[in-house]
């Protein structure tokens, strides 16, 4: 883990009875233990966050990947940690999850490592994607298609494409030893069943385990909040929430549209703490919609459940997928989608 | 929430094939038909037998009410001049029929939906509403479109209150409850409507569901301190009691908890393997980094390691241990004994924090009561709990990743799902702080303890049992391997002993209360007493400083308890305490120096005050003088005035009958049974009875606490 360069590595215990370790809390499984029990104590999660700021550190990304991300609709995953995972062999773990496909697609021929396939598998490093410099490096993984003819564009079109990343993943970092890779946050692009064979193999290879990352109401409003906080130069879509009330006889959708502009007024009479969003604010600013609609419409829409939150900053789905359109704010989403993949995991 | 035996067992779904008569009112009448189809030679009509006309009288009831049924359903005619009559005359079946049998859930569905749309009349809408007494079960769907009626505005806001009334009262025989559980948010809406929503009870209700559930209620509700619930008249208390008693039967499936937006995503399936444990293989990955540019030296240095895959046996892991390579994936090791052998050894941590990593998420995915649509996975997770408690059984030692999961799970958990498996895991939970532990895991325990059936209660105290010697045997191994002599470990003894002693003293709260609930129950104390059992010897088995006394509320229930095997039970323990506290107090003479671990003076006079009170009822005849005065008129009054030898060992009500025994085996040609007669010798003569009648306990207890020359 050579990223994650903590300064002092935990101290291991090596001959230390168990009782005494419980008392000193000094073990990672120790640490573990005491942060699951911090957070199953003060559920909800903490009633304050920051609004998303344009973060200095992004600024080193290389722009063209970051576009390459923005835009498309991801997947979401937590993850637990990695185990004994290097920068160093991303060349090697290219060619190894290449041939896992191979082999998987030929079902039980044999393959070799290193052998020419139709695919292509790219592992690169998301350099500078990050909250803190403590925050291990993201990575991305293509896989692309190779086609068969030998023309001069052997690259083919990109069949699969997932990162994983680490934003400001501090209270994860800090309960695992050093032979572990935290990124908690696994984000996936393609075909389910790829997904599923990639995860496959890296659950195999790194012993990790990834879980399908859903977004409950109660955080998308949290979303819907914080990023109708942000300050936009200009805005690129409107900013719309859908609700479905999901019972028979009729399930039925309801998409109520509002100007970004408008959102963005209600927000700031709403809002009172500079730079921070709090639980207040943000049930005071769903509410102020709610009532809104219910005098037009006479819908209760508290009774019914939120599944979609889009906005010109990025737009999330309950089923945990989500589309970031903001390149400014990129972090700060990533940052939220980090403390719930953590929550998950914890 | 699919209570597939739930639907088996509904006599009125069983078999829909034969519902030629759609309207079926009574579930006897049900059950007959059922039996006359399955024996062929009886015709459907046997006039001459008596039982067959008294069904044949129901057939005529129920043949008025599906002709009523279709009268409505059809709706009110307008021509009819004698509209009003009608009207009243299949009111008035379809009330008698209800009150009598119930109505079966078509009949329930055909009018209700009549009821709330409202087409004869706000009315006869309360009427109907008021005689929807299910004769079983009511189906879900009904419950569905009469709220979908509710949004239509089609019926009056009585109607509307009548309706929420009657399905708050009639919930428990709704068949199925997913679909209505997703109705919340529209019933809590609808609550906020003046009608209802001003009701004290009501919003209580609101309120808590909006501690618990933050994001489902919107509605502004006013800060109350206090939490109340109107026990509010029930329209259909009678006709409820008749229905359960009709549907006395094995209770339903659990219902499963909605745990909202989670549950909207499929379950993912498992990648790529066919069960939940990964298969054993070696790390995948440093073998085949090396398979490319290996320098030599590597390559000698990879030799070297054991595979294992070729891990047989135990002298092979003996041989070995030093350069086995390990799974790649360290949830394998759960199904390979060898290999647990190897983690109770290693102190490797990350190989701990991966089986913890994999185990945390195994856990909460797996989790049956966390997702909706599936009881097919029940078998699987149970099989997967069982290879985990085999494991914990294996080591001796739980895993922090279960207190993890149980600490998530254990709120929704509803006490029977898989509920042998969960208690063994609460048995495994590892030692750690019990206050800390206490709000995370006992307290939701303690509530499903409290309103639990006594079966319950009794696996519960079982399993805290058994926590409670995991807990000592793990501190009396720690203690030992390192000797109490640097201070930080001793204050550490003095934790730990903290922690132990409020373990059982929260049980002891637990016992008193739940033998008050349980008004008594003989079966529940011997629960309980087992659990002192272990208590009372924890300083000479387990050689930890620490004596907990049984409270009041258990000491007094065993000692005036009408079984013998109880105050059997009691005797011994008392006398296990007598030995451990000696032993103890032998102990600090010894050592002279004043130790932290010195039991206070309060625990010898607890003991003592209970011993004088054993004592004095069983042996000296002389019960209760010190602490209780009973003015004497009143036991005059009671015809107890000779109340003193009343407890004593023969006329202790759960001796009283050995005693009787021992003079007829002893002199049969005796004409009465002169119990006063045992004293002296033949008192002596009698506690070897009682001895050889297996009560050992009591053997032991006189022994050490009495002095045998001081006979009454």
């Amino acid at each position: 883990m050579d990223s994650c360069d903590t300064p002092e590595s935990t101290p291991r215990q090596r001959a230390s009875s168990r009782l005494k370790d419980y008392f000193i809390g000094a073990t990672p499984l120790q640490k573990r233990l005491e942060s699951v029990r911090r957070q199953t104590s003060f559920v909800p999660t903490p009633p304050r966050r920051k609004i998303p700021q344009c973060s200095q550190l992004q600024e080193d990304v290389d722009p063209q990947k970051v576009a390459f991300l923005l835009h498309k609709q991801w997947t979401l995953y937590s993850l637990t940690p990695l185990y004994k995972f290097s920068y160093t062999n991303l060349k090697e773990y290219s060619k190894l999850l290449g041939a896992f496909i191979a082999a998987e697609k030929q079902k039980g021929l044999a393959v070799e490592v290193g052998e020419d396939f139709n695919i292509k598998v790219i592992f690169s490093a998301l350099l500078g994607m990050k909250g803190t410099q403590r925050d291990p490096e993201a990575f991305l993984v293509q896989i692309l298609s190779k086609s068969q003819l030998p023309s001069e564009n052997r690259e083919g079109k990109v069949l699969w494409t997932g990162w994983f990343c680490c934003i400001f993943g501090d209270s994860l970092l800090e309960t695992v030893s050093e032979d572990f890779t935290c990124l908690p946050l696994f984000l996936a692009n393609g075909a389910e069943t790829n997904t599923a064979m990639i995860g496959t193999w890296f659950q195999k290879t790194f012993d990790c385990y990834f879980s399908p990352l859903a977004i409950n109401a109660y955080n998308l409003s949290w979303m819907a909040a914080m990023w109708t906080a942000c300050k936009m130069d200009h805005y690129m879509a409107t900013t719309e929430f859908l609700w479905s009330v999901p019972c028979s006889p009729q399930r039925l959708d309801i998409s109520y549209a509002i100007h970004p502009e408008d959102a963005k007024a209600l927000w700031d009479s709403v809002h009172k703490t500079p730079g921070e969003v709090t639980q207040e604010e943000v049930d005071l600013f769903m509410d102020c919609l709610y009532s809104h609609f219910h005098r037009h419409f006479k819908i209760h829409l508290s009774a019914t459940r939120l599944v979609r939150v889009s906005t010109s900053v990025a737009s999330a789905h309950t089923d945990g997928k989500i589309k970031i359109l903001c390149h400014k704010y990129l972090i700060g989403v990533l940052a939220y989608l980090t403390e719930l993949a953590i929550f998950q995991i914890e | 929430m699919s209570s597939q035996k739930r639907v088996k067992n509904s006599q009125s779904q069983g078999k829909p094939s034969q519902s030629s008569n759609s309207y079926q009112t009574n579930l006897s009448a049900w059950k007959v038909k059922e039996d006359l189809s399955d024996s062929k030679s009886i015709s459907k009509h046997g006039q001459n037998n008596p039982v067959e006309d008294y069904e044949h009288a129901d057939d005529k009831a129920e043949d008025a009410l599906q002709i009523a049924v279709r009268y409505f359903e059809k709706g009110p005619t307008k021509t009819s001049r004698s509209k009003d009559k009608t009207l009243e005359k299949h009111l008035k079946t379809v009330e008698n029929v209800a009150w009598k049998n119930g109505l079966a859930p078509e009949g329930i569905d055909v009018l209700l939906n009549v009821a709330l749309s409202g087409k004869f009349g706000s009315a006869v809408s309360t009427q109907i509403l008021k005689c929807m007494i299910p004769a079983t079960l009511i189906s879900e769907d009904s419950v569905v479109k009469a709220v979908s009626w509710l949004c239509v505005g089609r019926c009056s806001g009585n109607t509307k209150v009548l309706f929420y009334r009657w399905l708050v009262a009639m919930f428990d025989f709704i068949d199925h409850k997913e679909q209505i559980n997703l109705l919340y948010g529209f019933f809590f809406a609808s609550l906020q409507d003046d009608a209802l929503g001003m009701q004290p009870h009501l919003q209580a209700l609101l309120s808590l569901y909006k501690f618990f559930a933050p994001a489902l209620i919107s509605v502004s509700l006013p800060v109350r301190r206090k939490i109340y619930f109107k026990n509010s008249e029930n329209l259909w208390k009678t006709a409820l009691l008749a229905v359960r008693q009709r549907n006395q039967r094995p209770s339903p499936e659990p219902l499963k908890l909605m745990l909202g937006p989670a549950n909207a995503r499929p379950v993912k399936r498992k990648w790529n393997s066919h069960s939940v444990i990964p298969v054993l293989n070696s790390s995948s990955c440093s073998k085949e980094c090396g398979k490319k540019g290996m320098s030599l030296s590597d390559y000698l240095s990879s030799n070297g390691s054991f595979p294992l895959e070729q891990l047989k046996s135990f002298p092979q892991l003996l041989q070995n241990i030093h350069c086995l390579e390990l799974p790649s994936q360290m949830g394998a090791v759960l199904n390979n004994s060898l290999l647990l052998h190897y983690i109770n050894c290693v102190k490797d941590e990350s190989v701990l924090l991966r089986l913890y990593h994999w185990l945390s998420q195994t856990l909460q995915e797996e989790c049956i009561w966390y997702k909706v649509d599936n009881y097919e996975h029940g078998k699987e997770f149970t099989n997967f709990l069982d290879t985990i408690i085999r494991a914990e059984c294996f080591l001796q030692e739980g895993f922090y990743s279960c207190e993890a999961f149980m600490y998530k799970s254990l709120p929704l958990w509803d006490g029977l799902c898989c509920r042998s498996q969960f208690l063994q895991l609460v048995s495994w939970i590892p030692f750690s702080s019990f206050s800390e532990v206490k709000p995370l895991l006992f307290d939701h325990l303690a509530q499903l303890f409290f309103t639990s059936t006594i079966y319950f209660k009794c696996s519960v105290l079982q399993s805290l049992k058994e926590l409670l010697q995991n807990w000592l045997l793990c501190l009396s191994v720690d203690i030992h391997v390192k000797p109490v002599m640097n201070s930080p470990l001793e204050t550490t003894l003095g934790g730990s002993m903290n922690s132990v002693s409020e373990l059982i003293r929260y049980v002891g709260w637990l016992s008193t209360t739940a033998m008050r609930l349980e008004s008594n129950s003989t079966f529940l104390l011997h629960f309980i007493l087992d659990f002192y059992e272990k208590v009372c010897d924890v300083y000479i088995s387990y050689n930890l400083p620490l004596v907990v006394l049984f409270p009041p509320g258990i000491f007094y229930s065993a000692l005036l308890s009408l079984d013998s095997s109880i105050l059997n039970q009691l005797c011994y323990i008392m006398h296990r305490y007598r030995t451990n506290l000696t032993a103890a107090k032998k102990n600090e003479l010894v050592q002279k120096t004043k130790s932290e671990f010195n039991f206070s003076n309060k625990t010898y006079q607890e003991f003592n005050h209970y011993l004088t009170a054993m004592v004095g009822c069983l042996w000296t005849s002389k019960p209760f003088q010190k602490g209780l005065y009973i003015d004497p008129e009143v036991l005059e009054k009671a015809g107890v005035a000779q109340y003193k030898s009343s407890l004593n060992l023969v006329y202790h009500p759960a001796l009283l009958s050995y005693a009787a025994s021992f003079l007829l085996q002893e002199w049969p040609e005796e004409r009465t049974v002169n119990l006063s007669s045992i004293r002296g010798k033949k008192w002596n003569w009698y506690l070897d009875y009682l001895f050889s009648e297996g009560f050992q306990g009591l053997k032991l207890f006189i022994r050490s606490s009495i002095h045998r020359s001081s006979v009454p």
